[in-house]
């Protein structure tokens, strides 16, 4: 039913998050409207403090907006209760966070499996699509390590296949390579980029790194909470 | 529910995730389950102990006397108590021992002195299977059979009197006519108990020797009963009474309410010192979680982000307590057991001897854990700490996912 490339996953219409700091009013977010369609991999540029991560936030429902609307897939996700959000997450959004991605306790597999488990994929399915999309980022044979016994580069690759693993409408990726040296940076990017192609994953990445606002199909400026610049670049992969 | 299993696993790896903080917290839990259990068995030795002296030192189980007898003891409110349809009603599975006895009072003199004291006359055989007296002999010997004509006393009374073993005493005490009779016996026998209240005031005499003196041939004061166990009294006890309802017929817990109290003391207290025990504990299981939960808030953001719910976060933290408690359970009732068995018939506590001999109880206090009281103590564990661990846990599962992610 989602499968026509140009349908819109997100919409968001005047949305703004205005957080109270003591006496000060922050302005995270003012007046935001943004589309994303199926299959774009928008990179959301600007310096620290525009917005990046509020945005990125509001979108995935892990915080709620103080005006305007948020719409994943055309459902309207204010109207949700906390745990119809849990279930909007689980089943349509992956994220990857700056650093500490996984749980400590589970091995790289495991933490790849949690979140099929909670959807209710069956063992031998999870087992197989795991094994599978850990060989898909590179890490192959490395499924039993703990996190501690990877390196942030390959725990940040984990990351992405955990994101991916299930198929979601959409990845939100809130600054994936901050804590990364640049070359480890521009292979996770690759990463990225090759599953938006392979699997048609809609991609949100957040960062001030101008190698991969580069690389993106599409770059969205923020500043001050506010969208200064929309641009479509060529495809550079 | 799917998430079980992955909930279980989590809780459990996260539980030995720092083990020293896990294994400091688990031995104050195991100290606090030992210090329940065995407290509890000590006091449920300390009072079943002071039962079963209760119950030797004369009384039994349960008494039959004339109706009159325990208002006035004297000879004329006896019994016949070897009254065949008296004796039928005695036949009861639940009944395992009866011993027929003369109680009156009586003035013993020596050569030298006089004391007033309490005469029982009784079946040597059946009193030797029901009432402390046989094993308490230190001099001399017990009645061999009912046809002895001498005389069995305390070692303080000996002591009182100024007499000993094989001299001879007289007995004084008023007979079924109402007249004064006596009659001189030789000590046969001395007894010694842990206290000296039943030395001063108890004689023995046979009951065949009693008929000449009181002139009492069939009658008693008193029957004393044992059943098969306590918990078979009370039926017994109502069993008799309704067979025989021109007597009087009472239980250990009426004819001795003293013990009834301290025996139900006890039982109270075991709830007061578990609780108390279960406070301390629950300080430590709370600031524990609450560390967990502080170190871990970033993972419960991603959790959320993830797409688990609150109640899945919630439950995680429950089960690590509910695995903690278990553990902390398991060990404690273990160690406790040991420390139980160890001890062998019980502790010592002769050096507190004299007030055990007021409250007149024996020195050695045994061990005795009943699985009520281990299954109280279990339950408060279990039931208060996972109440107790609520808190931290449904703090955890209401963090805002945002908030808990960026902080690092
Ligand atoms: N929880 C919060 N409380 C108060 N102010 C916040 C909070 N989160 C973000 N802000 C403020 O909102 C603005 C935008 O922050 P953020 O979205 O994190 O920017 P970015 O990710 O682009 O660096 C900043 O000024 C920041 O200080
Ligand atoms: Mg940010």
């Amino acid at each position: 039913m989602q499968n026509t490339d140009n349908q819109t996953v997100v919409i968001c219409t005047d949305l703004s998050k205005t957080y109270q700091q003591g006496l000060i009013q922050v302005h995270a977010l003012s007046n935001i409207n943004f589309e994303v369609n199926k299959g774009e991999f928008i990179c959301l540029s600007g310096p620290s403090g525009s917005g990046k991560s509020t945005l990125l936030n509001m979108i995935g429902g892990l915080d709620t907006p103080s005006s305007g609307k948020v719409y994943i897939d055309g459902e309207e996700i204010d109207k949700l209760n906390k745990s119809e959000l849990a279930d909007m997450r689980l089943h349509k959004i992956g994220f990857v966070f700056q650093a500490y991605n996984l749980i400590p306790v589970l091995t790289a597999q495991e933490n790849i499996e949690m979140v099929m488990q909670m959807q209710g994929v069956s063992k031998n399915e999870r087992h197989h699509k795991s094994l599978n999309i850990l060989q898909e980022v590179g890490l192959g044979g490395l499924e039993n390590r703990k996190p501690t016994e990877l390196s942030g580069g390959q725990q940040q690759r984990i990351a992405v296949a955990r994101a991916i693993v299930s198929r979601p409408s959409l990845v939100l990726a809130d600054e994936p390579t901050a804590n990364l040296d640049s070359l480890t940076a521009s292979k996770l990017i690759d990463l990225m980029l090759q599953m938006n192609e392979l699997h048609n994953t809609t991609f949100i990445i957040s960062t001030h790194d101008p190698m991969i606002m580069q690389r993106s199909k599409k770059l969205v400026k923020l500043h001050d909470g506010k969208i200064i610049d929309n641009i479509i670049q060529k495809n550079n992969v | 529910m799917r998430s079980l299993p992955l909930i279980t696993s989590l809780a459990w790896r996260n539980l030995w995730r720092n083990k020293r903080r896990t294994m400091v917290i688990l031995f104050a839990m195991v100290l606090g389950v030992w210090a329940m259990i065995v407290t509890a068995a000590f006091m449920r030795g300390m009072a079943i102990q002071m039962l079963d002296d209760t119950v030797n030192n004369l009384t039994g189980h349960i008494q039959i006397h004339h109706k009159n007898y325990l208002d006035d003891p004297v000879i004329e409110n006896s019994f016949f108590g070897n009254d065949t349809a008296l004796l039928n009603t005695l036949k009861l599975p639940d009944i395992i021992h009866w011993s027929s006895r003369i109680r009156v009072p009586a003035v013993i003199s020596s050569e030298r002195e006089t004391r007033g004291v309490v005469l029982l006359a009784i079946e040597p055989e059946a009193e030797a299977n029901i009432s402390f007296l046989k094993n308490a002999i230190t001099e001399g010997q017990y009645f061999s059979s009912n046809d002895e004509n001498g005389i069995i006393i305390g070692k303080k009374l000996a002591q009182n009197l100024e007499t000993r073993l094989g001299k001879r005493v007289v007995v004084m005490s008023q007979n079924t006519k109402n007249e004064i009779a006596d009659s001189g016996y030789r000590i046969s026998g001395i007894y010694d108990t842990s206290g000296e209240g039943m030395e001063t005031d108890f004689i023995f005499i046979t009951k065949r020797a009693a008929e000449q003196l009181l002139d009492s041939t069939g009658l008693s004061s008193e029957i004393a009963v044992i059943t098969r166990s306590l918990d078979t009294v009370l039926s017994v006890q109502k069993n008799l009474a309704a067979k025989n309802p021109e007597l009087d017929i009472q239980d250990w817990s009426s004819l001795q309410p003293y013990t009834k109290l301290v025996v139900e003391m006890y039982s109270d207290f075991q709830y007061v010192w578990h609780l108390i025990v279960f406070l301390a504990m629950s300080f430590g299981i709370i600031n524990t979680l609450l560390m967990t939960i502080y170190e871990r808030t970033r993972e419960f953001g991603l959790f959320q982000a993830l797409g688990l719910k609150p109640g899945f976060i919630l439950v995680q933290v429950w089960t690590e307590a509910l695995f903690m408690l278990t553990i902390a359970l398991f060990i404690g009732n273990f160690v406790s057991w040991l420390t139980v068995m160890t001890t062998g018939d019980g502790i010592d506590v002769s050096a507190f001897s004299q007030g055990m001999e007021l409250a007149q109880m024996s020195n050695i206090i045994p061990f005795v854990i009943l699985f009520e009281d281990l299954l109280l103590a279990n339950i408060i564990v279990i039931a208060l700490g996972l109440l107790t661990s609520l808190y931290p846990a449904w703090k955890a599962s209401q963090l805002v996912p945002a908030d808990a992610i960026t902080r690092i």
